[in-house]
């Protein structure tokens, strides 16, 4: 496997929950993100999938450093990052770049697309010297296929799927190493969907990219990646290479959030055999005790309560899976059943 | 731990499964802005039968929710104009009643699910009230009974606690508890035909499944018809019955459930289908259709779909093509299929 890029350890993010106008007291915290590890490697795409309030956002705010972490590293190359600001902030910044969800709010209604992604320049001239800029510009439109005469038009001129190509040549203009995508694809059509997916497959290959690829839709993150990692209420329940997580799964929320994706064929509807799970996600301001799936979970014993499940390979489990799962009773799914 | 609720009204006429319920014929709807006339609808025509689920598929701006709108009666008019069209509810045209005679029909007949909960529901009444409003308003019923079905209805729909919950406000459910608050909202009065538009689509897919086998449970009970407007082919697959394919205000393609996903006639659908993730083609390219669905103050000419389309002629970009009876290799006609392409033989035999 390719030398580690980044790598996050025992990550965490609470939100203070204050009481009183005048003296505020701290009465407890939304545990966004609470103690996650994992790396990623150059070259690869990492998937973090998960349903909203699980922490899949503030966790890639937290890596940009656009949040400030409440404990735990965020190593880049070796270095933690989590801590740093000012110049040396700026710089590592230049190698760590997002692309985000929504294009009709990322982008700044009243500025022409070549200062959009000019502004880059602005703050990292080193990348493009002043006369070259409008040129690099109208390169970097070429890359991700709109028309470099374009540069002069703004935002609402442009639909949903050529604005999110945008985004992508913002986040590619300071040649960065790293590019955090949250959720790039839910807010387009089906039809355009495609498109943006080949064109980020693309670029990561022509520039070595490594990507972490937040997303919902689990089918889109099986395309592209290489990993994947689950995230349920702050914590990662499950990673491994996409086919430990979606054909061999042995974590009960990973098997109950893929047999409840609808699938596009309708010919064996009747006889799918589905996990419905019942209730909704808890409060992460007060998430349950021990494992935080054991309230909706089917296979929740008097352990779950008490001993917080860790991530890691499962050892009971001989000659199956070979990738980490945060679970007591971890198994696939037809071992489960028998 | 379900109680059944009473029957609201005495002898209700619950059309048999399978007697045609809704009728679109010819649908046309525009709106007169200042960039131009915009046709969102454009000759629609869809059915839909008691106990049958029509899933209406398309993508942002082809005129599924419009249609929608129109059906209720609750378009916004102006901007909105609908300039022709019939539709047909049990047989009665609804665009020629009086706004009296529609109220009767709207609500107690068909009923709506919405997208967005939260914004669907009044912030600053209990949902309690905002449930038992529909029997005060429709069944003349007093504020205590009112709250006695709305209990009876959180309960039908599985809301925990529902005798606890009935005086809450929207803001203190979850987004899967709000979406069933909408749908026990729609079953009050047992309506005969039930429009969700993208129900679930605000919602996690955990929850989304809830909600889903829920409203399949209740259709099921109650033989309602079920209008589903969703982009989702996930969805779709699940739980309907046929399906209605619309691109730029016409519907292009139509087929039951399983010879649509089986074999397209129309290559809008075709490429839909294509570009989805398989597992096969991890590491491939996606097929993606080429360019972006149209402008609506600008369609293109002939078919709406040739600027997109890999096979399209001259023909495509001069003549519109009509909704064709799609028929098998040997002729036959194939009940339900329709296929709005001057090449469907070639998308579907070819």
């Amino acid at each position: 496997m390719a030398e580690p890029i980044l790598e996050v350890r025992d990550l965490v993010k609470h939100y203070p929950l204050t009481q009183g106008v005048l003296f505020k007291k701290q009465v407890g915290a939304v545990k966004a993100v609470d103690g996650i590890s994992f790396t990623l490697h150059k070259g690869e795409t990492l998937g973090i999938v998960g349903e909203s309030g699980c922490g899949k956002s503030t966790l890639a705010k937290v890596l940009m450093n656009l949040e400030r972490a409440t404990a735990g590293q965020v190593l880049y190359k070796g270095e933690d990052i989590s801590r740093l600001s000012g110049a040396a902030l700026k710089a590592v910044r230049r190698n760590i770049q997002m692309v985000f969800q929504d294009p009709y709010t990322s982008l700044n209604p009243r500025m022409t697309v070549g200062d959009i992604i000019g502004e880059t320049f602005e703050i990292h001239p080193e990348v493009a010297p002043k006369g070259d800029r409008r040129k690099a510009v109208q390169d970097l439109l070429d890359v991700v296929g709109l028309n470099p005469e374009y540069i002069n038009r703004y935002p609402h001129q442009f639909s949903g799927g050529q604005r999110q190509r945008i985004g992508i040549a913002r986040g590619l203009a300071l040649k960065p190493e790293i590019i955090i995508c949250d959720e790039p694809v839910s807010a387009l059509d089906v039809s355009v969907q495609a498109q943006v997916i080949n064109l980020l497959e693309q670029l990561q290959q022509d520039f070595e990219l490594s990507y972490m690829f937040i997303a919902h839709d689990l089918s889109i993150v099986r395309h592209i990646s290489d990993r994947v990692g689950v995230m349920y209420l702050g914590k990662m329940v499950e990673i491994g290479t996409d086919l430990e997580i979606y054909d061999h799964a042995t974590h009960p929320y990973t098997q109950a959030l893929l047999s409840a994706v609808p699938v596009p064929d309708p010919s064996d509807r009747e006889n799918r055999e589905r996990i419905i799970l019942s209730g909704d996600i808890p409060s992460p301001a007060n998430p349950p005790s021990g494992c935080r799936f054991r309230t909706r979970c089917w296979k929740a014993e008097e352990r779950c309560s008490t001993e917080l499940p860790l991530l890691a390979v499962p050892e009971l489990l001989a000659g199956g899976a070979r990738h980490e799962s945060a679970c007591h009773f971890a198994a696939e799914r037809e071992a489960a059943a028998a | 731990m379900t109680t059944a609720p009473e029957k609201t009204t005495a002898a209700k006429d619950r059309p048999a499964p399978g007697t045609p319920l809704l009728e679109v014929r010819d649908l046309h709807v525009e709106f007169k802005t200042r960039d131009g006339v915009a046709k969102a609808v454009n000759g629609v025509n869809y059915s839909v039968a008691a106990g049958e689920t029509l899933a209406v598929l398309g993508e942002s701006g082809s005129g599924k929710s419009v249609t929608a709108q129109t059906i209720m009666g609750i378009l916004d008019m102006p901007p909105g104009r609908i300039t022709s069209g019939e539709i047909l509810f049990r047989g009665q045209d609804m665009l020629k009643m009086s706004n009296e005679e529609r109220r009767k029909i709207r609500g107690r007949k068909i009923a709506m699910i919405f997208q967005d909960a939260l914004s669907s529901l009044n912030p600053v009444l209990s949902v309690g009230y905002q449930l038992g409003e529909m029997f005060r308003v429709h069944e003349g019923a007093s504020k205590k009974e009112a709250k006695a079905k709305a209990i009876e209805l959180m309960d039908r729909v599985r809301i925990p606690a529902a005798k606890e919950r009935v005086n809450d406000y929207p803001h203190q459910f979850s987004g899967g508890m709000r979406q069933r608050i909408m749908i026990a909202m729609a079953l009050a009065l047992e309506p005969d035909l039930i429009i969700a538009d993208e129900p679930t689509t605000a919602l996690d897919v955990t929850v989304q499944a809830q909600v889903m086998d829920l409203l399949a449970e209740l259709q099921a009970e109650y033989h309602m018809g079920l209008i589903l407007i969703t982009h989702d082919l996930g969805v779709v697959a699940d739980v309907a019955d046929k399906i209605a394919v619309m691109y730029a205000g016409r519907i292009v393609e139509t087929a039951p459930v399983h010879d649509l996903y089986a074999k397209p006639a129309h290559p809008y659908t075709e490429g839909l289908l294509r570009s989805i993730p398989r597992l096969d083609q991890k590491g491939e390219e996606l097929y993606a259709i080429k360019g972006l669905p149209p402008n609506l103050y600008k369609v293109p000419a002939g078919c709406a779909f040739n600027p997109r389309c890999d096979a399209a002629t001259d023909l495509c970009r001069t003549e519109s093509p009509a909704l064709h009876q799609v028929t098998d290799r040997d002729g036959a006609e194939i009940a339900g299929r329709a296929s709005a392409c001057h090449f469907w033989k070639e998308t579907l035999h070819g």
